[in-house]
């Protein structure tokens, strides 16, 4: 997903005997849905988990906005373009909405940024491939966010509030993204000969990725046990890509295109799409820094940071001059 | 790297009459930018009719261990509240 294998404390979950009053008592509040705020007691696993979680779903938003900025100025109408500028400002925003919520864990903004431009915190392997054609800003909305939202709608419940309430005008917002994208794919589906093969094309290459965005069977990790007794995950990697294979296969069909998966079919005794799993070696190539987009992404966040670097300072400056002058007057 | 810009947290007035809310919060150089900032953080999608923006060091917060003083008192005290009351049905709505 945005955030994809996360680690936890990796000890798997404490048995409740094992657990100091304060603990049990903060798993109470969790099992009771109570929401956990900023400045309520919490284990520092929780909190060193949600810190990660969340800002690598910050990340994953500031570098997505990469592939799809790539197409703002070759938007083929005016009315596209203005569309893709929306839709690539709400990413800025959810960016920005999740910083502000990891930060009020106890993590900086300049502890974040400085992380990501490192290297050293990941964002969604998804964004590490190219979009070639215009096309792919189709299946990016349709397939990508459709992903996302997946993941995003059973987050909203998650057990902390800052994150929750992210997560809440998130998903008010990304519908638009979904649906813009599918009615790109609609429009080349049933326009000329030429447009249905780009149409098909994006989706031959977005389709396993796509898939990889979940992360890989969690079932038995102890990482994910530990993050659902507390609510930070709430389904398994495995049941949101079915849900995603199952509600998105239709959607293919009324396109009349074909998911690149001969082995795709629908089962009658378990009422699920039977599916390939992406090549999982690539998956973990791709985080680790070895996918086709990788430098390009981080370099050219990189670069946007350090180039901004004058205007943030002027900014500063300016606005302690002004301060000074404000005081200078009410001292007269 | 410069210096951080200080934490402002944003409260919007969604509609004419109402309250205003938070919403969350933004980094911003100063007042002025913080008002912009929100502006396109957070009413991109016509959410509000006025913002106003506070430093986040500027706001004094109750602490959560102060739950049970600050609040139980107000709990045993039944008689605040109108349905404490029996008002016969022959006196009629009240």
């Amino acid at each position: 997903m945005y955030a994809q294998m996360v680690k936890s404390t990796g000890q798997g979950v404490t048995p409740r005997e094992e657990m100091t009053p304060e603990e049990q008592a903060f798993q109470d509040r969790i099992d009771a849905d109570e929401k956990i705020e900023p400045k309520d007691w919490m284990p520092e696993g929780y909190r060193k988990t949600l810190i990660r979680q969340i800002s690598q779903h910050a990340h994953s938003e500031i570098v997505g906005q990469l592939p799809e900025g790539n197409w703002i100025t070759r938007a083929p109408t005016l009315e596209r373009k203005a569309i893709l500028l929306a839709k690539v400002q709400d990413e800025a925003g959810h960016g920005l909405y999740l910083y502000c919520a990891a930060e009020t864990l106890g993590i900086s903004r300049d502890q974040m940024y400085e992380q990501l431009h490192s290297g050293k915190a990941k964002y969604s392997s998804i964004f590490n491939y190219p979009t070639l054609t215009w096309a792919d800003m189709g299946a990016v909305g349709w397939l990508v966010d459709g992903a996302a939202i997946m993941n995003q709608v059973p987050l909203q419940r998650t057990s902390f509030g800052p994150y929750s309430r992210a997560m809440i005008r998130i998903c008010k917002e990304e519908s638009f993204h979904q649906r813009q994208g599918y009615d790109i794919m609609m429009k080349m589906a049933f326009g000329t000969e030429a447009q249905k093969r780009m149409a098909q094309d994006a989706l031959n290459r977005f389709w396993y990725p796509s898939l990889m965005m979940f992360g890989p069977s969690d079932k038995d990790s102890v990482h994910s046990a530990q993050s659902m007794a507390w609510k930070i995950k709430i389904n398994t990697n495995d049941e949101l890509r079915q849900k995603f294979v199952d509600q998105t296969v239709p959607q293919a069909e009324y396109l009349g295109l074909t998911i690149p998966d001969p082995d795709l079919k629908w089962n009658e005794e378990s009422g699920h799409y039977d599916f390939t799993q992406p090549d999982w070696n690539e998956f973990f190539e791709v985080l680790k820094g070895n996918g086709p987009c990788n430098k390009e992404r981080l370099g050219a966040r990189v670069m946007a940071w350090e180039e901004g670097a004058w205007f943030r300072e002027g900014l500063s400056a300016h606005a302690e001059k002004a301060a000074a002058r404000r005081a200078a007057v009410a001292a007269e | 790297m410069s210096s951080e810009w200080p934490l402002w947290e944003v409260f919007i007035r969604g509609q004419h009459g109402l309250n205003h809310r938070h919403v969350g919060s933004l980094h911003a150089p100063d007042a002025e930018m913080a008002i912009n900032n929100a502006r396109d953080v957070y009413t991109r999608r016509n959410e509000g009719v006025s913002i106003w923006v506070v430093k986040a060091d500027d706001i004094t917060a109750s602490s959560p261990s102060d739950k049970g003083p600050l609040f139980e008192p107000s709990n045993s005290k039944v008689y605040r509240h109108p349905t404490f009351y029996d008002i016969p049905d022959e006196v009629g709505k009240m």
